[in-house]
């Protein structure tokens, strides 16, 4: 019975997010009703600008009184026709840089951008560097990799096997 | 070589620990504000008192004034109140507020009840003058000088370190500017 328990949980948390999901979906597609394309670009504009009431959601997943302000915002911004871009910089003029869930590329935010590009290359480096080292190292440094057959008991009887070495 | 096997770990370990130190004591609500040496944003908005008449960013020029974001609704504004009301008592600089996503009976009723340190308080009642100053955590407070232009921002109740260390000595320097 062991084998079925993960399935039949896999199949339980699999209907629970269907239900979840059935929720939420019915809840927001509301608005979305009055004109589907605008709601869809308003979403894409929205999932790139972080809310700064709870700042690890954007503001298209956020429920903050704020992002539903913001999302209204864009909504009407791109209804008059500006471009996703004008609506990107209003709300770096407003609210800065931190808005953007992906900075843009400048001083400030080199070592964000390519810090970790660097602690792999270096971790890369130094993991070749030792490597090769070890790779030129005489034998006689590493210890070797089972421990030796332990010499025959020079006691008793001479036709004593050797013991088998330790597992 | 052997030593340094013992010393580079032990380093890199005092780093990461510094950076966790000084993490510890940032605040990631505090945003930085891109307005701090830009002219304030142009809004016209009704007295909370009276709104038939209109109060607009070029009425205030020529002097310094503190604009601070307040709501009936916002616990943390309440906090800052009395400090804000003992404040406007010394008369250095005019204070408005702007009255965010409020309802007009009750923030007066507040005002009533907690006292009106306010000059005047205009209404944006749907928070788009709200969002012009790139409010997000009630309350806010700017500091703006003689042309207009945003010099400062608290986020966060004014806290009477604040007020003596960095408001007070800033709206001097600023009182003490003559524009061109």
């Amino acid at each position: 019975m062991p084998t079925t328990l993960p399935k039949i949980s896999k199949a339980l948390a699999a209907a629970v997010l269907a239900v979840l999901l059935a929720g939420t979906s019915a809840k927001e597609a509301a608005p979305a009703a009055a004109d589907p394309v605008l709601e869809a670009r308003m979403l894409a504009v929205a999932a790139e600008l972080r809310c700064l009431v709870c700042q690890n959601q954007t503001i298209a997943d956020s429920h903050a009184d704020l992002a539903v302000d913001l999302r209204n915002q864009v909504r009407e911004m791109l209804r008059k026709g500006q471009s996703e871009r004008e609506i990107i910089d209003y709300m770096t003029a407003r609210y800065g840089d931190f808005v953007l869930y992906r900075p843009p590329v400048k001083n400030t935010t080199m070592l964000l951008w390519y810090g970790p590009g660097l602690l792999l290359v270096g971790g890369l480096a130094t993991l070749w560097l030792v490597l090769r080292r070890r790779s030129r190292m005489a034998p006689e440094n590493f210890d070797p990799d089972e421990p030796n057959t332990p010499e025959p008991p020079k006691t008793g009887e001479d036709a004593a096997p050797p013991a088998a070495p330790a597992q | 070589m052997k030593r340094w096997q013992f010393i580079a770990p032990l380093g890199l370990f005092a780093v990461l620990v510094g950076f966790l130190v000084v993490g510890l004591k940032l605040d990631p609500r505090e945003v930085p504000s891109p307005l701090i040496g830009k002219p304030a944003p142009a809004f016209t908005l009704p007295r909370l008192d009276d709104p038939a008449q209109k109060i607009g960013r070029e009425d205030l020029l020529g002097k310094v004034w503190i604009l601070n974001v307040w709501a009936s609704w916002c616990v943390a504004c309440r906090e800052e109140h009395p400090l804000l009301v003992e404040f406007s008592r010394r008369k250095l600089v005019p204070i408005y507020g702007l009255n965010y996503k409020d309802g007009r009976a009750d923030a007066q009723r507040w005002l009533a009840n907690f006292g009106n340190p306010y000059d005047a308080s205009i209404s944006d009642s749907d928070g788009r003058v709200g969002i012009d100053f790139g409010v997000y955590g009630v309350p806010e407070t700017f500091i703006i000088d003689k042309r207009g232009v945003v010099r400062f921002k608290q986020i966060g109740p004014v806290t009477p370190a604040a007020l003596r260390d960095k408001i007070e000595p800033l709206l001097k320097q600023l009182n003490a500017d003559n524009p061109a």
